[in-house]
């Protein structure tokens, strides 16, 4: 029997993970998908909020003001990118003047500091691309951007240097509870565990109820994004909120740690928990809430448009907390915005609801908090790039053009603990697929590369979940040779 | 640091015709760049024939296309770096390029060829809305997966759009032992060319839904279905028609863009009609001695003009490079940006009414030819019409089609009476519809 089983590798789940690998404890992380960061971390904002959105006295609250500072020296020990640009909540009416101040008096009862409230002149000479009719900002410094599944994809690799065991593709069918034993089933085996933390997402209701009777209920809430090329990232240099009205919290305009353009999201809520379609109308709505903040979002340079799934609980707060039905199982659920600054300080929080349960945990002396340096080859300077090419000639092959990544870069992504298996998870940790032509030239050469490195057969390999299969079979002449024309290709 | 006379980006027909045309015209040192392992460009994956009917008066293969040009870039003994990616050149001509030999390297030229091609606008640039699963390719990825990897992409295919290369892909399918259920063009006329439509879709009895789209993408490991709509006369979908097809697989041809990037590095400046470079009639971009040719340029329909467009690249570089030899600088990279002689102002080629874009944008007259060759699109489907430039009040040039569709690039050719008459004043160059 293990120590600890955390259901979800979401961001959550993996930092929770991450942060009890600094203990002499068995851990586990059990995945229902294909790779860890799949659902609601792969399809937020990617925002560090400030916090003074969460009202006083609230987990949210409490949990985004200690997360935001956790960032700097997390993302540092990562090697996470992670940029505090700022944010910047716009009026533009005088009556939402009122709203503002609301805010940084909202702001100010949560402990943010820094914040400021201020003039449209200011304002302008800080965005010059906003609307004329901008008015007046709350201006939040410590406010950042982070890619959210790299965040998570770099925690569970380095909960799993420090001995962290990562199941994925388990999804959990039941939970049974004898004798202070958790057997957490699974289709193809099941795994016993003293405690259960149930970072679930948009299931953690579920989870809960395999344990519990129900005391709290998750509605997906549904938002979509755009994302522009490159060459729309530099219309803003903040992170661009709408002041939220009757009407609602209209979209944000911000740009992304990897210099895109993110525009979104709207919110609806959705019954079908895996209902991560795109619709035209909601993504006109997007188009046109977000041209209130600016008229020079260039749409035509739209490259992507994705939908992420928000786990909005009944109970308008965060639920961390011991199950009272069950021992030993702690609920993270319900963890939408701000859940994403949150996270860390979550895992902390975590930590010590089971340092307490256990009577206290016991570090390991060889926790190291660093995760191997990620291999960011076009952001080295030429000399360090040609000695990398000296040593392995595949950083001095380019496979993706439009992010400029190296097939260097893309073994590593796959050799890494918990590396990626599949061309979504490839895309990811180092972007090929990214850029303005979505994988069209890419693609191909990485399904080869993944097939190569792991020993696969090409039509083996899938796009994201076990059943996204990319390739059907040999062509009729290759199925005549017996072997397909990349096969010469797949023995090196 | 390494100098040439002539650095060729892309190994494609673009830019092998244009390196070919240049050592033709005297031009010693020349490099030519291609990213992919060997030369050849979009060519290799086109097995299909219909390549050189003008160019050789032949029936080829796009391979055996693309071999002639590999043949005489060797005959002409021009240097090669394969497998290796441009990252950025500047206005002062530098390129910055990477491989896995060479590392990091920048090397100078007296002149640059841009010869990149263009990319598949994709799922997200023609915004498709649904879920996301696998099964979605461009046409061109597609191919490349068939017929050079060796893999099929699917059994029951829905394709949107009519680009040429969609067309010769639905066909390829069918060979395969696919079913394409049907080829959607959201305008009232498919998008590429006629004898694609009638030998890839009509003799294979795969239906062309014109004036329909797809709105949504369904399923969610792999593609289960797709619903199409019919479009109205902006070609926007009409809500209440949508119908579920079932599908595994959905192959998008919905246009290409020329790839500029590296041409914006340098900052040479783009003509929004085409997506490429502004360029005179030598081919040259709007920085003295970077020259643009293929695809990149403005996306054509058929090889045979894109090496004819290549060779007055390749020329026109060449030209520059032994004017500045003569001069006494060049050779070296030693020129920099703009020393040459004072450019006098062009003349510009305007795209006026009833035309999408017209090519070269610009006239210098220094082709040193004494005709001109116009390439164009016109904007939508004209029937009995008639294409003119115009010289101020002067027609320079008039022709006549019976039809006219944008799916099919024209060439008009302005000969030496016609050249004569040009002083410093616009051309203007439209297409009008003849009534009845």
């Amino acid at each position: 029997m293990i120590d600890v089983a955390i259901v979800g590798a979401g961001v959550i789940g993996t930092l929770i993970a991450r942060e009890l690998s600094r203990f002499k404890l068995e851990v586990a992380l059990v995945e229902s998908s294909n790779d860890v960061a799949n659902g609601s971390t792969k399809a937020n904002s990617g925002i560090i909020h400030a916090g003074y959105d969460a009202g006083p006295g609230t987990s949210k609250a409490r949990f985004n003001v200690l997360g935001n500072p956790l960032f700097d020296a997390l993302c540092e020990q990562l090697d996470v990118r992670f940029n505090r640009i700022g944010s910047l909540v716009v009026a533009f009416s005088r009556g939402e003047r009122q709203i503002l101040e609301e805010l940084h008096r909202r702001g100010i009862r949560n402990g943010v500091g820094d914040l400021r409230i201020i003039d449209r002149q200011e304002l302008l000479s800080l965005e010059p691309n906003l609307d004329d009719a901008a008015l007046y900002a709350l201006h939040a410094p410590q406010a950042g951007i982070i890619d959210p599944w790299e965040i998570a994809v770099a925690a569970a690799e380095n909960g799993a240097d420090n001995g962290v065991d990562v199941h994925l593709n388990f999804p959990v069918e039941a939970i049974e509870h004898s004798n202070g034993c958790y057997r957490i089933i699974g289709p193809n085996g099941e795994i016993r565990t003293q405690q259960v933390i149930n970072c679930a997402g948009v299931f953690a209701d579920r989870i809960h109820q395999m344990v519990a009777p129900p005391t709290f209920s998750i509605t997906p809430r549904k938002g979509q994004y755009f994302v522009l090329d490159k060459s729309a990232g530099q219309l803003v240099n903040r992170v661009i909120f709408q002041c939220p009205t009757q009407a609602g919290k209209g979209v944000l305009v911000t740009r992304s740690v990897h210099g895109n353009l993110l525009v979104g999201p709207d919110s609806l809520e959705i019954e079908d928990r895996e209902d991560l379609a795109t619709t035209r109308d909601r993504l006109d709505f997007v188009r046109r809430s977000a041209g209130k903040i600016s008229k020079n979002i260039s749409f035509g340079e739209v490259i992507r448009s994705f939908s992420g799934l928000r786990a909005t609980p009944n109970t308008k707060d965060f639920i961390i907390e011991e199950c009272q039905q069950a021992p030993g199982f702690i609920d993270v659920a319900g963890i939408e915005s701000p859940g994403l600054t949150a996270a860390p300080a979550i895992a902390q929080h975590v930590r010590d609801l089971l340092s307490r349960r256990r009577g206290g945990l016991e570090e390991r002396e060889d926790f190291n908090p660093h995760r191997r340096k990620a291999i960011r080859f076009m952001d080295l300077q030429e000399e360090q790039k040609n000695e990398l090419i000296r040593k392995d000639p595949r950083f001095g092959r380019i496979i993706c053009r439009c992010e400029s990544v190296t097939e260097g870069e893309i073994v590593d992504a796959i050799h890494r603990k918990v590396g990626a298996r599949t061309l979504d998870g490839v895309k990811k940790r180092v972007r090929p697929g990214m850029g303005r032509c979505q994988g069209g030239f890419c693609g191909p050469q990485v399904v080869e590369i993944l097939a190569r490195e792991l020993g696969n057969d090409p039509t083996e390999i899938v796009k994201n979940e076990v059943d996204s299969y990319i390739l059907t079979g040999p062509t009729k002449c290759c199925e005549q040779q017996d072997q397909p024309a990349g096969a010469d290709l797949m023995v090196e | 640091m390494d100098s040439y006379e002539i650095v060729v980006i892309g190994g494609g027909p673009a830019g092998m015709a244009a390196a070919v045309a240049a050592r033709e015209a005297g031009v010693k040192k020349i490099l030519l760049i291609e990213r992919d392992r060997e030369l050849g460009g979009i060519l290799q994956q086109c097995i299909h024939n219909g390549f050189g009917l003008h160019h050789f008066k032949e029936d080829l293969t796009g391979p055996e296309f693309s071999e002639r040009y590999i043949r005489r870039m060797e005959e002409l003994d021009i240097p090669c770096r394969l497998d290796t990616t441009v990252l950025q050149i500047t206005a002062n001509r530098e390129i910055l390029y990477i491989n896995a030999e060479e590392g990091v390297k920048t090397v100078t030229a007296d002149a640059i060829v841009l010869a990149m091609g263009c990319r598949e606008r994709s799922r997200g640039a023609v915004n498709i809305p649904g879920s996301r699963p696998a099964g979605v390719f461009t046409a061109g990825t597609a191919q490349r997966l068939i017929n050079i990897e060796g893999y099929m992409v699917g059994k029951r295919i829905m394709m949107l759009g009519t680009g040429d290369i969609g067309l010769i892909m639905a066909r390829r399918f069918t060979l395969e032992g696919a079913k394409v259920i049907a080829v959607l063009a959201r305008k009232p006329y498919p998008g590429g060319l006629m004898r694609n439509v009638v030998q890839c879709l009509y003799d294979y009895d795969i239906p062309l839904m014109l004036r329909h789209t797809i709105v949504k993408i369904l399923g969610k490991g792999r593609v289960t279905g797709v619903l199409v709509a019919d479009t109205d006369e902006n070609s926007r979908p009409i809500p209440g028609s949508e119908e579920l097809y079932e599908c595994d697989t959905v192959i998008l041809s919905v246009g290409l863009i020329p790839e500029n990037e590296l041409s914006l590095s340098a900052g040479v400046k783009l003509d929004p009609h085409t997506g490429g470079p502004i360029v005179d009639e030598s081919r040259q971009t709007s920085i003295p001695g970077i020259y643009a040719c293929g695809n990149v340029v403005h996306v054509h329909d058929l090889v045979d003009f894109v090496v004819e467009e290549s060779e007055i690249a390749g020329r026109g570089a060449a030209g520059f490079v032994l004017g500045c030899r003569k001069a006494g600088s060049g050779a070296t990279g030693s020129i920099t940006s703009g020393s040459g002689e004072p450019r006098p102002a062009p003349v510009q080629v305007l795209p006026g009414e009833g035309l999408k874009y017209v090519v070269p944008q610009r006239m210098r007259g220094n082709n040193g030819e004494d005709r001109l060759d116009l390439f164009l699109r016109v904007n939508r489907v004209y029937g009995r019409s008639y294409i003119e430039v115009k010289h101020g009040q002067d027609t320079l040039k008039r022709v006549k089609r019976l039809r006219l569709n944008p799916g099919e690039m024209e060439r008009l050719r302005l000969n030496k009476g016609a050249m004569e008459k040009i002083d410093g004043s616009d051309l203007i160059v439209k297409a009008v519809e003849e009534d009845g």
